[in-house]
């Protein structure tokens, strides 16, 4: 997608994970570990956004979402401000006249997260070319900045992707997280990208993201390296899509005994928040295998790096100290 | 009275299959008569048409015209008028306007804004339900009397399947034509066809067994009554071998396509451009070119604008907040061209396709060039060349797919019961 990318190849918005060159993704992961330095230190900050204005627009409300959006922000000395625009649907014309709005403002970069799919590639159409988009999530679209830290997750463990099996495991249906990981996974030569769901829960044509499809956990956990497991909404109920939750877990849950089937080595990842007897065991997302709470810290690693590539500001630094 | 001679074009007539050069004399409305040459007669206009094409003027079988309801989308004054521009002399109306086609006094006021707007014809569609709710059975016969050639569901499939059948057997007792939409109300729920694109972008989906569930149904209510029917929009290759079995089993039934569809796909909607949100959804390559085969072999018999001029806040938004629908009466005629310049038909059946074969779908006396037949005539410049851009549309709808197109096929003449309602220089 050439909307996120401009003529010399800098990211430009950061909409989705799909079509994104393999050292682009391995630089925002590189930039990512060297912010890490930074949030374990005493004194959180640094200045490269001194001066620049971000703002979370949360059209759907996610207090965890914004919250580490906000926090990596401000590690980064930006100035925050939070639009939240509630449950209620905004329609087409109000959401444009609302962003020119916020435009003059001056605001650098809005985060902007959006019950609709296409939500954010709508808004980066039409804000003006100084104002940089990042998508904090758009209906079942796309999530980049959970997927990409997923893989620094991935990465810090396993090293190289090349070699790894990565298992998802859910409702891949509704999921943005899992289209991104997906595109983001298969963006870093990851060896192999399987999901795993009853056939209710999987779009049509999944394979053409380029995953294999496993009905039964069992064997599609078989060998896995990493196994990503998703949040299973409640009021899938209601559409048919599953008998019960109960009926769920016994199937699709991830047991002690199931995740034995995978590498003994395996990590467990989840985005969040979880559902404890759902979609996973108590002693499982608790357990050693589970790297579930490194994964929001190192989210914060990964906003800070995404928002400081598209504002051009690690990049213009590092040629400074050039 | 007036006289008309549109002389010396090519007469292409798919009705009666003539194809040949000579001169077409209208006179009081009707066609007098065809082929020969000027016999000096004193016709009060002359239309030349050397290197011309001269063939009946279109016939769209599913035009929205804004009105009543929509004004702020489009009206009966600036489609009609677009629709001449483009060779298209009789606008269908489908019923789902605001109020809906379902009363005699809608009718009236639809004809009162077509006889104002003094360009094309414009045919009212009945509803076949009150309200086009799916539920009570609309006053069809008052309808038919106050004008409607057919009675519709208006793109609502009827839910109920009791309630079809019943308005089904009641159209019947008056003989008025039903044009219906094949789909299952149930599995129409989405956006994008149930493919690779809709899973990429992550939209609600209507797949292909939404449309040959519905169509099963419809025709084996329509086959348990034994009355014809005719069905609209079809979008998917699987609905072909439906169709074929219903008429292997003696139904009698009549399809049209939406031009959109013989050249799109789900492709199209993969940047999230809003003008490719259609309905039915465009699907795949391969269910493109057989619907493409399907007009060829004339297992399809009409090809439609299923005109839906938009405003722009209507495509503002992301995709799936979007409305549906295709800005398409100034690219119906060009498009069909293009078919035969594609090589997927011929000029007589493309032609057939908006002209013969909607007629004999609505039962009207129009879409034909014969002796005695309303005087309602496309005169078009086959090489003509144009671009379809926004400043150039017609149409007060914006949201053409086609945009950027080369569009061979212009028209220089269109001739509505006999007045010239459109000649291209004096638009120009």
């Amino acid at each position: 997608m050439s909307q996120q990318i401009d003529a010399n190849g800098q990211l430009r918005h950061f909409l989705t994970t799909e079509g994104l060159p393999p050292d682009l993704l391995n630089r925002l992961l590189d930039t990512a570990d060297s912010f890490t330095g930074v949030i374990d230190k005493s004194v959180k900050k640094v200045p490269l956004l001194r001066g620049r204005t971000v703002v979370n627009l949360f059209f759907e409300p996610s207090t965890r979402t914004r919250t580490t959006f906000e926090l990596a922000a401000k590690r980064l000395s930006a100035d925050v401000l939070n639009v939240d625009m509630g449950t209620t649907s905004v329609k087409g014309e109000s959401l444009a006249d609302m962003l020119h709005n916020l435009e003059a403002m001056q605001a650098d970069l809005f985060v902007v997260r959006h019950a609709d799919s296409g939500a954010a590639n709508y808004i980066a159409d039409r804000v003006d070319d100084s104002v940089a988009i990042l998508n904090a999530g758009d209906g079942r679209h796309a999530h980049p900045t959970q997927a990409m830290l997923d893989a620094l997750t991935i990465r810090r463990h396993k090293g190289r992707f090349e070699p790894l099996t990565v298992a998802i495991v859910g409702d891949i249906l509704h999921s943005r997280v899992a289209r991104s990981q997906i595109h983001a996974l298969n963006g870093l030569a990851t060896g192999e990208v399987r999901v795993i769901a009853p056939r209710t829960l999987l779009p049509e044509d999944i394979e053409s993201l380029g995953v294999k499809v496993y009905y039964d956990p069992d064997e599609g956990l078989k060998d896995a390296d990493v196994v990503i497991m998703l949040r299973l909404q409640r009021e899938r109920m209601q559409g048919a899509l599953l008998p019960s939750e109960g009926e769920y877990f016994k199937r699709y849950g991830l047991t002690r005994e199931r995740l034995a089937r995978a590498h003994p080595e395996a990590i467990v990842m989840h985005p969040g928040p979880i559902n404890r007897g759902v979609e996973i065991e108590s002693s499982v997302a608790d357990g050693r295998q589970s790297v579930i709470l490194e994964q929001v810290t190192n989210g914060i690693a990964i906003r800070m790096a995404v928002m400081s590539t598209v504002l051009g500001a690690y990049h213009d630094a590092g040629r400074e100290a050039e | 009275m007036s006289r008309l001679r549109i002389t010396g074009g090519r007469i292409i007539d798919p009705a009666s299959g003539r194809d040949e050069h000579g001169d077409v004399l209208i006179c009081q409305g009707v066609i007098e008569s065809i082929g020969g040459q000027s016999d000096g007669d004193q016709a009060e206009t002359i239309i030349d048409a050397c290197g011309q094409i001269v063939c009946p003027g279109l016939i769209d079988l599913a035009a929205r015209l804004g009105e009543p309801g929509s004004e702020n989308k489009a009206t009966i004054a600036s489609e009609s008028a677009a629709a001449v521009a483009g060779g298209i002399t009789t606008l269908a109306l489908p019923p789902d306007t605001s109020p809906a086609i379902d009363a005699p006094s809608v009718v009236e006021l639809i004809r009162r804004r077509a006889s104002d707007a003094d360009a094309a014809r414009v045919l009212p569609l009945g509803a076949l339900t009150r309200g086009l709710e799916g539920e009570l059975l609309a006053d069809m016969a008052g309808l038919q009397r106050a004008g409607c050639p057919a009675v519709s569901d208006g793109g609502h499939a009827i839910p109920d399947s009791l309630v079809l059948q019943r308005a089904l057997a009641y159209a019947a007792t008056f003989a008025i034509p039903t044009l219906l939409s094949a789909t299952d109300p149930d599995l129409d729920d989405g956006c994008l066809h149930d493919g690779p694109v809709a899973t990429r972008l992550g939209l609600p989906t209507i797949p292909a067994a939404a449309e040959t569930a519905g169509l099963g149904r419809t025709l084996a209510i329509a086959a348990g009554l034994e009355v014809p029917i005719h069905v609209g929009h079809l979008s998917a290759r699987a609905s072909l071998p439906v169709l074929r079995q219903a008429r292997a089993g003696g139904g009698r039934v009549t399809a049209d396509v939406a031009i959109h569809q013989l050249f799109f796909t789900q492709q199209d909607a993969a940047g999230f451009d809003a003008n490719f949100h259609l309905r039915p959804p465009l699907r795949t390559t391969s269910d493109r070119e057989a619907l493409r085969r399907a007009v060829a072999d004339g297992e399809i018999q009409v090809v439609c604008s299923d005109h839906t001029p938009q405003d722009a806040d209507a495509k503002e938004g992301p995709f799936g907040r979007t409305q549906p629908g295709a800005s398409g009466l100034d690219t119906l005629l060009p498009m069909v061209l293009r078919l035969v310049e594609e090589g997927v038909t011929d000029l007589l059946t493309a032609l057939g396709t908006v002209t013969s074969a909607p007629a004999q779908v609505l039962g009207l006396s129009t879409g034909r060039l014969a002796p005695g037949a309303p005087a309602d005539v496309c005169v078009l410049d086959p090489e003509g060349l144009g671009w379809c851009r926004t400043e150039r549309l017609r149409s007060q709808g914006l949201n053409a797919p086609f945009l950027g197109w080369e569009m061979t096929g212009l028209v220089n003449a269109t001739v509505v019961g006999g007045r010239v309602v459109y000649r291209r220089h004096e638009h120009a």
